[in-house]
């Protein structure tokens, strides 16, 4: 039996060309009604614009993708081994030094205003994507350690913004005594909404999450009399520097930040402050995350994830383990909610919406189930990337799904794919992803 | 002699499964006893998983009471909710296709299995968390009751690595060991010598064997594999078609005509074509 | 009691809608164990589709209104069925031996594409269609009070319950509805039996798609107003009237379409607007706690 012939002599370019004539053509019947003829208004009529030129652009996209495609595939051994010989290594590289680099990243982070490229807007998207990661690290204690899906995780993010902003109104409270109210309620209500609903399979808990996050939403907008509907709550209090206020100018008798530190006042400084709020309590989240990995709980929630059916020849009740992962993932959200209530000054039902619960939800997928570094990673890229390219802003959203199924069908198990045991019998694990 | 004797282990008493209209097991009662080696066996289709599951929570029984004798306590497993037959009475058991927690460690599978203690001993995690000096305690207990189990199936070396890098016949002594760092009273395993070699099987004879011996604890196999059924059980139960068709020890159920008829087929003669015979024979070496 | 029944025959109108994609919700599951995330969204693009095709047809002359509804039909039915073969295809099958979430979070990446999709090329704006049909009759009269249905309402459950039984004779009697109660019941016995299960699989998710584009043209018609929105709650409702009426239920999934129909059109005639969604989201809950298995379906054994 002869042996296969030398691939580079024998292309199967015809099979190739009628697979990517199929794409094409597939493409070619999705394209023609949406792409190519667009329903627009013209002079208050609703009218026709094609646009075959996108169809055809699309088409040939298509066409010559699924041929560079099954090319690529075919001559793979040539580059998936050199490739492989790189991104392995790679990886058990980042996932043996974790530590190390987390560190790194913790203190660059806590340097971060003061760098010299650092400016006002730079701590400011820097606050927002530490907002992102600590949602994500939130949501990564109930998708990806316990492997619940939670679809509507806005809900509790929700739940501790408005508690906070409407027990400042009523009771006065300041950011820093409020907010382990807000992540109380959270849990709370991630306790009562969760415990009916754990026992459902992984796809009917998803929807029934969604709708709760869709319920919350709906009240939120229509229960106008508590939380004044779409107009939102605005004047929400700033946190205070240990009781001094970051304003220009003070209630008498009240001495300000700047004033007790001889510094000019800059609108600067509260926004530094408030970073460094969200930093702290990231850290925070992240050590106890971390903790509870390596606790009987942790492991608890990822064996759950592994196999149910398992856990409970074991003895482990699934449902008690479930709850307890959806109320800490819910009282996370919470001080996510307060933190953003204080720095936005104002929240509206707006801000929480399915699309927040889905960016969230693609964070915690994108960066790895489990992987602390890898949200990381993630939220940044997801809340950077549009900021830098600002044509890119609009296709965000687009992009984040595509990156969903695209990661669900090549990397399942994310980008950073490495898990790091919580013990070793053999040495001391060195630090956690 | 003296007087009294003690229960055994496990009782079952006209155990009854339907499905709709499939009766899957049908009036079966049988013991066990603790310090003892019972095999379920009968043809593919006979309902021997179905009584597992029956036993382990996972189906309600239509019709039967399931005893387990345990610490002068009796549990009826029949009216125990899943999960708490594991916790609360100790049955432990094993999968017909290997459940492992893949992603963790051979390590954290054991650690795993040891759930209630530790969790107890973290104080429902708040212990935990201020690393309280009883957790720690508990914890370095429980690895080494974990090493222990590793070294007795000789899976110390491969301790770190994740559980799916395991190979085969490991994995299936990992999913025992684990089971085993429950502390059962009865441990039920569902064809636990499937795709082993005759090494493997001999090796995993030994290992139920010094279970069955140091433990004291009650084994109940279900089992196609007849070196292992008739090399170490105590006693034989033979379903075919959900009823039981013989019990009794293994030399006994080996001959039993209706056993063999169960397995082969209406036969002519009473003479076993050689092949077959001389599989039962081997069987019958330990 | 004339308000009754006017909202009954709203009810009913809007149950035929969500039942139909409720179908497409139910056949998925049914094969395939997974839910089909993006379905609301394939529905939104046969309601686009639709809208689409009428304004060429507009363009182009043709005028005749059945003429131009058949054309529409097909034409949302055509091409929407192209969609959702390519979603199964490019998100869906790669993942059949995947962990269990891998399925549901690719169909929610999906959701999210086409959601975004249509937004950016077709414009964040409400788009507006002409009525196409009009007329009706005034069923009953009391106090004042004018029940009155419309042809349009008429035509769109003589519609559905063609389909529905058409759909039945196709299940029940031909070899691709055999072939696809073989591969729900086993799909490896099947496949080992001759039947080809990618293509069954794939057959379904165009059926379903299908179904769903009818519900565009349907919605474009009655309610003459559509936005690439429409599939996210339109999804929600029509899956939670799948698992009303039982999921895996063919004529569980109308049952539960009419319900949920019904349910919504009473509680904002009688009860709030604002809250009618919210009706239907407090009803999934309640269904999968207390009966998961919904009114016609058959419980399921775990295979331990």
């Amino acid at each position: 039996m002869a042996m296969a012939a030398a691939p580079a002599q024998r292309l199967p370019w015809a099979e190739w060309m009628k697979d990517a004539a199929l794409a094409a053509l597939v493409t070619l019947a999705l394209a023609i009604p949406i792409v190519g003829l667009q329903a627009i208004e013209v002079n208050a009529t609703l009218t026709i614009r094609p646009r075959f030129g996108a169809v055809a652009i699309g088409v040939a996209v298509v066409f010559l993708g699924r041929l560079a495609l099954r090319a690529a595939l075919a001559a793979g051994p040539a580059w998936r081994m050199p490739l492989a010989r790189l991104w392995a290594p790679a990886g058990r590289l980042l996932a043996s030094n974790a530590a190390t680099l987390g560190i790194a990243i913790i203190v660059l982070a806590i340097a971060l205003p003061f760098l010299p490229f650092a400016s006002r807007s730079t701590v400011t998207i820097a606050t927002r994507v530490l907002t992102y990661v600590l949602l994500g690290w939130g949501l990564n204690v109930v998708v990806g350690l316990a492997g619940l899906l939670d679809l509507g995780y806005v809900a509790f993010y929700a739940v501790g913004a408005y508690s906070f902003a409407l027990f400042a109104q009523w009771f006065g409270l300041s950011f820093w005594a409020a907010l382990p109210i807000a992540g109380l309620l959270a849990a709370a209500f991630g306790f009562v909404l969760g415990f009916p609903v754990l026992r459902l399979r992984g796809d009917y808990l998803a929807i029934v999450t969604l709708g709760f996050g869709e319920i919350i939403h709906t009240v939120l907008q229509n229960w106008v009399p508590v939380t004044k509907g779409p107009a939102g709550i605005g004047d929400v209090p700033a946190p205070t520097f240990f009781g001094l206020p970051f304003q220009n100018r003070a209630p008498p008798g009240v001495t300000t930040f700047h004033q007790f530190f001889h510094l000019d006042f800059s609108p600067s400084q509260r926004i530094i402050f408030l970073y460094y709020v969200v930093l702290a309590l990231g850290l925070l989240t992240n050590a106890f995350t971390l903790r509870l990995r390596k606790l009987p709980i942790g492991r608890a929630w990822e064996a759950l994830r592994e196999d149910e059916i398992a856990c409970r020849a074991l003895g482990i009740n699934p449902t008690t383990t479930k709850l307890s992962a959806f109320t800490i993932g819910a009282m996370l959200a919470g001080f996510a909610g307060a933190f953003f209530a204080t720095q936005q000054n104002f929240i509206s039902p707006e801000s929480f919406t399915f699309t927040e619960s889905a960016t969230i939800l693609a964070i915690v997928v994108l960066g790895g189930m489990g992987s602390q570094i890898g949200v990381v990673l993630a939220a940044t890229i997801l809340v950077t990337l549009p900021e830098i390219a600002r044509p890119f802003a609009e296709y965000r959203m687009l992009l984040f799904g595509a990156a969903m199924v695209a990661i669900m069908v090549w990397r399942p198990r994310g980008l950073l794919a490495q898990r790091a045991p919580s013990l070793l019998l053999r040495r001391q694990p060195r630090g956690g992803s | 002699m003296t007087g009294a004797v003690a229960p055994p282990l496990l009782t079952v008493e006209h155990l009854t499964m339907r499905f709709g209209g499939l009766t899957a097991v049908d009036d079966l009662s049988f013991a066990a006893a603790a310090r003892g080696i019972t095999a379920i066996i009968g043809p593919n289709g006979a309902g021997k998983t179905t009584v597992f599951n029956c036993l382990t929570g996972f189906y309600r029984p239509s019709v039967g009471r399931l005893t387990l004798h345990r610490n002068a306590k009796d549990y009826l497993l029949e009216q125990i909710d899943g999960y708490r037959i594991a916790r609360d009475a100790g049955v432990a058991r094993t999968f017909q296709n290997i459940r492992l927690f893949a992603g963790m460690t051979v390590l954290e599978n054991l650690i795993v299995a040891q759930h209630q203690k530790l969790m107890r001993a973290s104080l429902y995690t708040v212990g935990g968390m201020l690393n309280l000096p009883g957790y720690r305690r508990a914890e370095a207990t429980a690895i080494e009751k974990a090493r222990g189990w590793l070294a007795r199936t000789g899976l110390l070396d491969y301790a770190d690595g994740t559980a799916a890098s395991l190979p085969y016949g490991a994995q299936r002594k990992l999913e025992i060991a684990r089971a085993m760092c429950t502390d059962p009273a009865l441990l039920c395993l569902d064809e636990p010598a499937a795709g082993l070699n005759a090494a493997e099987s001999a090796e995993l004879n030994r290992l139920l064997r010094d279970i069955r011996d140091e433990h004291g604890i009650g084994i109940l196999l279900i089992e196609h594999d007849m070196s292992v059924v008739m090399g170490i059980s105590d006693h034989v139960v033979v379903l075919d078609y959900g009823r039981k068709i013989a019990e009794g020890p293994p030399a006994a159920v080996r001959s039993d005509p209706a056993v063999i008829k169960a397995y082969l087929g209406e036969e002519e003669s009473e003479e076993l074509p050689p092949d077959i015979a001389a599989d039962l024979e081997a069987g019958a070496r330990p | 009691m004339a308000y009754f029944v006017q909202q009954l025959i709203n009810g009913l109108t809007l149950g035929a809608i969500y039942g139909l994609i409720a179908i497409g919700y139910t056949m998925v599951y049914g094969i395939i164990g997974m839910i089909n995330f993006a379905h609301g969204e394939i529905y939104m693009i046969g309601a686009f589709v639709t809208l689409i095709t009428f304004l060429v047809l507009g363009i182009v002359g043709v005028t005749y209104v059945p003429l131009a509804l058949l054309l529409v039909l097909l034409s949302a039915m055509g091409f929407t069925a192209v969609y959702g073969w390519a979603v199964e295809r490019v998100a869906y099958r790669p993942l059949r031996r995947s962990f269990r979430l891998a399925p549901l979070i690719s169909a929610i990446g999906m959701s999210i594409v086409l959601q975004n999709y249509v937004q950016l090329t077709q414009g964040a704006r409400v788009k507006a269609l002409q009525p196409v049909v009009q007329g009706g009759f005034t069923l009953m009269e009391q106090g004042g009070f004018n029940v009155q249905v419309s042809y349009l309402q008429i035509f769109i459950m003589l519609l559905t319950t063609a389909l529905m039984a058409g759909f039945t004779v196709v299940i029940g009697a031909t070899p691709l509805g055999r072939a696809q109660r073989a591969c729900e019941q086993d799909m490896g016995m099947a496949a080992l039996l001759g039947i080809d299960v990618d293509r069954t699989i794939s057959l379904t998710f165009v059926m379903g798609a299908a179904l769903a584009a009818v519900a565009g043209v349907m919605v474009v018609l009655y309610y003459g107003v559509i936005d690439f929105f429409i599939g996210f709650l339109a999804g929600v409702k029509a899956f939670t009237a799948a698992v009303l009426g039982g999921i895996g239920s063919l004529p569980g999934a109308m049952l539960g379409g009419l319900l949920i129909g019904l349910i919504e059109a009473m509680w904002s005639g009688y009860f709030s607007v604002e809250y009618k969604d919210v009706s239907v989201f407090v009803i999934l809950v309640l269904v999968l706690i207390f009966r998961p298995t919904g009114l016609l379906g058959r419980p399921d054994v775990e295979k331990v």
